[in-house]
């Protein structure tokens, strides 16, 4: 080195000297930075650096020497892509004599040697030189953890860039590392070791003879036990390191001799997490490994499985047992055979069914559900497993199914019945000759249809579930079966009250089979409803009682219910809409109730055509005429006087009506909704302008690029309607239209116009006068409208929303606006009706409005500062809550002062902010706690049982806080909670005995 | 008051015990999220309080292994009282008071003080049913039994909520 300097003698500049010795004798950090600024920018040569140090690298005192090559390796580190080809090498053999040098030395020496570790220009050889004389000449693990650091960093450096290299020393580099590595205890430097044993498998370096200490090096640390030290700067969790490990442990059959064995004594440990580490392991190692590995163990790891599946406490246990079990089964499915080599898969399957058959057949029921679980894990491992354990198991359940009698064991059958179904169906498509199902056909519908007429809910819920699988097994069942099926569905789908759940299920299932057999659906089906709808409408003309009300209904149900099949709509529909017109004929004594529930069924239908264009357009080009006849006949002056005219032009039922026809366009395409326009806004605009409430309607379905006719006369008059003052329906039926328009249409100067005059039109009506709130809902609609497509206006607009929390008249509807501003429309503005919605529009308007609500919060005089925090309290509730966490410490201070707040849609957004924050940040949270306590128990009274609710969850959030900040508090909160255990309403009940349960066990023994 | 017993150590006295399945969660009825009608505490409401106590020697719940079943608890909001039954897995089963313990102490720390509690073996399956009833009836014992750090422990953790 001192050689190479001399070559070139270039005198050291006098500060570059005074730099050097400051930092070697003067013990200053700061001119190491400044020497490797000054060899970036070129004023010195590394070379002159080291001539400057030239004395203190060989200074006897080993605390200068080791200054000196600190300060080399400092300016090395920064300028190491600098370095020519020569001075690596003059470097490299410095560095590499150093190590053998004083203890004090080696933590620069090896800083040295990773800087040049990450030299692009390091010739062949150096790499592997550097590793050998590292292994020779350190003893690694009684180096501090930073120096070992470095070491696995060197040697990471190198593998990625020297790869053919240090392959080249075959497996003494493997075992130079495992010697590196034997001890590591720190858990940073576990990660990168764990990461280079990794890559050393998966990059196919030679392990030699060296397998069995690679892997008693890296398995000694399974299971992982490491619990981070509270406030642990590292950030590094338990997961990370049992997730590293265990893609070392499971990257090579190699391992498996060593790791099964192992696997099997873990799973059997007393501890929780040790047990799923290697549940969880041996899933992993499944997927590289074959028939070979495995053999000698499946007794025993089959043995392991079953015991936890059997016994188990904790249902993650369990889940894992089943998964690797199932993992398992998929890898003995899927290992190629040789010629001559036993199906470990059939005796594997043969030990799990001998091992669990007779636990189902047991008359006393006793460890059948595990016993089923351990059955279907396996048999959903390949179609090769489902086939063998089902055609073992079926006949067993048929057999078991007729020997119990007591509905409850017939439905625990009926149910794992189920679940080898629902097996067959994930396979079924692949073998096409074989049917293993169609052997037990007969039986199996014999028992369904068993469970069907059972007087049990829960053995037909059971039931009709197994019919719905049964029917999508392609081709099992006979047209006889189908009919029987049909009347049946038929006869639930007009059960009583009580058996609600079975009735929605039967509707289910008749949905899902009638897109399978739709013929079997219109010929027995359908027929029968159509004269039970004729019946109703004798029947409502009389007048007749409840029960023949709630008839009626369960018959639109379940028309709508199999609407699913176009050729099934074809004849549904026209039934509905005629019942309709029978309505309106005068002759029934239909009120508002009914005629909803025929457009619910409507719209039940539409809504199942929208996946089906054909439908959709059938459904359209059908539904809307008659429904916007039926309107505007009803709404026309003189005609004849009938109830349901009047029935008709209700609110409620012209919302009911038009939400049909808005579903019904909504995944139209863009060319027929034209056509479908082309004829509806004419009927809107040639006629009479004031005379039709609900005219206004046709507009909110145009979708996207849907040419509008005489759009700026439209936009005009809606704009004119909306802020007129005789109906409040219609004129914010004109402002959502309005909205719907302006979201939609491109920006350039007729947009700037109509926003001109929408902005004039607001202002005018807001000043004073009747239509201010007529003004105040077009604003909100224009504002959200705008805002959903980043329009710049909208952020005038909301400023001027937010000036009106203020105003006495207006504030509170404003405060309300923010809810509408900030949560998805269902009619208009939807991405279904193509309207512009930008993703993160909520995002955006929180971090641009949400800093003013809090200054306009503590500016505002106080009986309008509620209105503040309810507009808050929207925005913040609507917000996802991952976004909004890391926001709210700041708002923390207005959090707490809500609490006080006695409006109780404040009150539940602040506690529904609240309680995730307890759970997330218990430490800042701990500094309120006085005032949680007394605000929480205050509210768990409040007359608003979803705030009741809200503030004992947060009572039982509480207890997550450091246990000696709570226990001063223990008595008084055990003492408040004993009153809302006798809350009138359950729901509340059961928070409070959950929260006051642990409370309970705060600071108690054994909790 | 609990002779003998006590969570670890020995055999398990019924190593084998027969599981039953636990019952989903309650649905909740319109009637519930109404806030003008009110619910009456009933016999489910009072069993979806005791269901998921840990039994002392298994890592099963009282509902797995059939202790307490939705039949046996008896309630009457209006008077105020509850009686639960219990059935020990067999009956020399010497944890049975430990159960009516932790059952108690449930019931106590759940419910509103007006109620008047009543936990009994099942008639006819325990041993020694009479002295465990009487044990189980007699207030000032229960609070002594709580008094006793190691009973507290061991009927906290019956009491605490599964992983």
């Amino acid at each position: 080195m001192a050689a190479a300097a001399a070559l070139e003698a270039v005198a050291p500049t006098g500060a570059l000297w005074g730099l050097v010795q400051d930092f070697v004798m003067g013990q200053q950090e700061g001119p190491a930075d400044q020497v490797a600024a000054d060899v970036k920018s070129g004023s010195y040569t590394v070379l002159q650096v080291v001539e400057a140090l030239g004395s203190s690298l060989e200074n006897p005192e080993p605390r200068t020497r080791a200054r000196g090559i600190q300060l080399l390796s400092q300016v090395l580190l920064q300028c190491h892509s600098l370095l020519l080809e020569k001075e690596v090498v003059h470097l490299i053999l410095f560095y590499e004599n150093r190590l053998k040098d004083h203890h004090l030395v080696i933590p620069s020496v090896l800083q040295g040697l990773r800087a040049l570790s990450l030299c692009v220009s390091l010739p062949p050889g150096l790499a592997v030189s550097v590793l050998k004389a590292i292994f020779q000449e350190v003893h690694v693990q009684s180096l501090p953890q930073v120096d070992r650091h470095t070491v696995y960093s060197i040697i990471t450096n190198f593998m990625r860039t020297r790869e053919e290299e240090l392959k080249g020393l075959g497996a003494d580099f493997t075992f130079g590392f495992i010697q590196v590595m034997d001890g590591e205890k720190d858990p940073r430097n576990l990660l990168v070791a764990f990461h280079i044993v990794h890559d050393l498998i998966s990059r196919d370096y030679s392990l030699g003879p060296f397998v069995e200490e690679l892997f008693e090096v890296t398995s000694c640390y399974f299971p992982i036990d490491f619990t981070p030290p509270p406030n642990d700067p590292h950030g590094i969790q338990r997961e990370d390191l049992i997730l590293s490990l265990r893609a070392v442990l499971a990257s090579t059959p190699r391992f498996a001799e060593f790791l099964l064995p192992l696997l099997i004594e873990k799973v059997d440990s007393e501890i929780l997490s040790a047990k799923l580490d290697s549940l969880q392991t041996l899933n992993a190692c499944c997927s590289v490994y074959g028939q070979k590995e495995l053999k000698d163990f499946l007794p025993s790891l089959w043995a392991s499985v079953r015991r936890e599946v059997f016994q188990t406490a904790s249902e993650r246990v369990e889940a894992e047992g089943l998964a690797a079990l199932h993992s398992l089964t998929a890898c003995l499915s899927r290992s190629v055979l040789r010629a001559d080599a036993e199906d470990l898969l059939d005796s594997f399957l043969s030990n799990i069914l001998q091992d669990c058959r007779h636990h189902l057949c047991e008359p006393d029921m006793k460890l059948v559900w595990p016993s089923a679980k351990l059955l279907q894990a396996a048999a959903g491992a390949s179609a090769r497993a489902c086939d063998h354990i089902t055609s073992n198991v079926l006949p067993l359940l048929l057999e078991q199914f007729h020997k119990h009698s007591q509905s409850n064991q017939r439905r625990t059958i009926l149910e794992m019945i189920l679940g080898f179904l629902k097996l067959q169906q994930k396979w079924s498509c692949e073998d096409k000759d074989e049917r293993p199902l169609s052997g037990f056909k007969d039986q199996l519908c014999s028992l369904v249809f068993m469970a069907l007429t059972d007087p049990n809910t829960q053995l037909q819920l059971v039931g009709i579930r197994t019919l719905t699988v049964l029917g999508a097994q392609p081709g099992l069942l006979s047209s006889g079966d189908l009919e029987l099926a049909v009347g049946h569905l038929y006869r639930l789908s007009f059960l009583e009250e009580e058996s609600q759940s079975c009735r929605v299920a039967a509707l289910e299932a008749s949905g899902t089979l009638a897109t399978l057999y739709p013929l079997a659906f219109s010929s027995h089906l359908v027929p029968k409803l159509a004269e039970e709808l004729c019946l109703g409408e004798s029947d409502l003309a009389r007048g007749d009682g409840p029960t023949k009300h709630s008839q009626h209904l369960c018959c639109l149900q379940a028309l709508s219910a199999v609407s699913t099949h176009p050729s099934l709509v074809k004849e549904t529909l026209p039934l509905l809409l005629q019942h309709l017109c029978q309505m309106n004929k005068g002759n029934m004594a239909a009120g508002p109730n009914e005629v909803i529930a025929v457009c619910q069924s409507l719209q039940q239908v539409a809504e199942k055509c929208q996946l089906d264009p054909e439908s959709c357009w059938y459904f359209h080009q059908t539904a809307i005429p008659c429904l916007l006849a039926l309107a505007v006949q009803a709404s026309m002056p003189g005609k004849e006087h009938s109830v349901l005219r009047k029935v008709l032009l209700e609110d409620e039922v012209l919302a009911a009506m038009v939400s049909v026809i808005g579903t019904a366009t909504t995944h139209l395409s863009p060319d027929l909704a034209a056509q479908s326009v082309a004829r509806i806004v004419p009927l809107f605009l040639d006629g009479n302008i004031s005379f039709l409430p609900e005219n206004s309607f046709p507009c909110r379905f145009q979708p996207f690029q849907v040419e509008i006719p005489q759009l700026n006369q439209l936009m005009r008059e809606l704009l004119e309607l909306s802020c007129c003052d005789s109906c409040p329906f219609s004129s914010t039926a004109a402002a959502k239209c309005f909205a719907g328009l302006l979201n939609k249409h491109p920006a350039g100067q007729q947009l700037d116009e109509f926003l001109q005059l929408a902005v004039d039109k607001v202002e005018a009506g807001l000043g004073s006068g009747p239509c201010r709130t007529q003004a105040f809902t077009l604003l909100l609609w224009v504002t959200k409208a705008l805002l959903l497509r980043y329009h710049p206006l909208s952020s005038c607009l909301t400023d001027r929303l937010m000036g009106l929390l203020s105003d006495p008249e207006l504030g509170p509807a404003a405060a309300d606006g923010f809810s509408l501003l900030m949560s998805d429309c269902t009619d208009v503005l939807t991405r279904a009706g193509h309207a512009e919605v930008r993703i993160m529009f909520r995002q955006r308007f929180f971090t641009d409005n949400v800093p003013a609500l809090v200054q306009g919060f503590h500016a505002a005089p106080q009986d309008v500062k509620p209105n503040y925090l309810k507009g808050l309290s929207h925005v913040l509730n609507r917000l996802p809550k991952p976004v909004l966490l890391p926001e709210l410490p700041t708002l923390l201070s207005l959090l707490l002062e809500a609490l006080s707040c006695p409006d109780s849609v404040v009150q539940l957004s602040t506690l529904s902010c609240l309680q995730p924050l307890l759970l997330e940040a218990p430490q800042v949270m701990s500094l309120h706690i006085d005032t949680l306590v007394t605000k929480f128990l205050n509210l768990s009274s409040s007359p608003s049982m979803a705030v009741r609710i809200a503030a004992l969850q947060c009572m039982h959030a509480l207890t997550r806080l450091p246990t000696p900040v709570l226990l001063p508090y223990k008595p008084q909160v055990i003492r408040a909670l004993a009153k809302p255990l006798d809350d009138k309403k359950r729901l509340v009940r059961k928070e409070a005995v959950s929260a006051r349960g642990e409370w309970f066990l705060l600071g108690s023994p054994g909790s | 008051m609990v002779g003998g017993g006590g969570a670890g150590g020995g055999l398990l006295e019924n190593a084998n015990p027969l599981i039953y399945e636990r019952s989903g969660e309650r649905p909740v009825t319109a009637g519930e999220e109404d806030e003008q009608v009110p619910d009456s505490i009933d016999a489910r409401e009072i069993f979806d309080l005791i269901r998921s106590i840990n039994d002392p020697e298994h890592p099963l719940t009282l509902e797995e292994l059939n202790v307490v079943e939705q039949v046996r608890v008896q309630v009457s909001d209006p008077e105020s009282t509850v009686a639960v039954a219990f059935t020990p897995t067999i009956p020399h089963c010497s944890m049975a008071t430990l159960i009516g313990l932790s059952i108690k102490v449930k019931l106590l720390r759940s419910l509103p003080q007006r109620f008047k509690m009543d936990v009994h073996i099942t008639p006819g399956t325990h041993a020694s049913e009479h002295a465990v009833n009487k044990q189980l009836a007699d207030k000032e014992r229960v609070a002594a039994a709580l008094e006793n750090t190691h009973l507290l422990e061991v009927v906290n953790q019956c009491l605490s909520a599964r992983s």
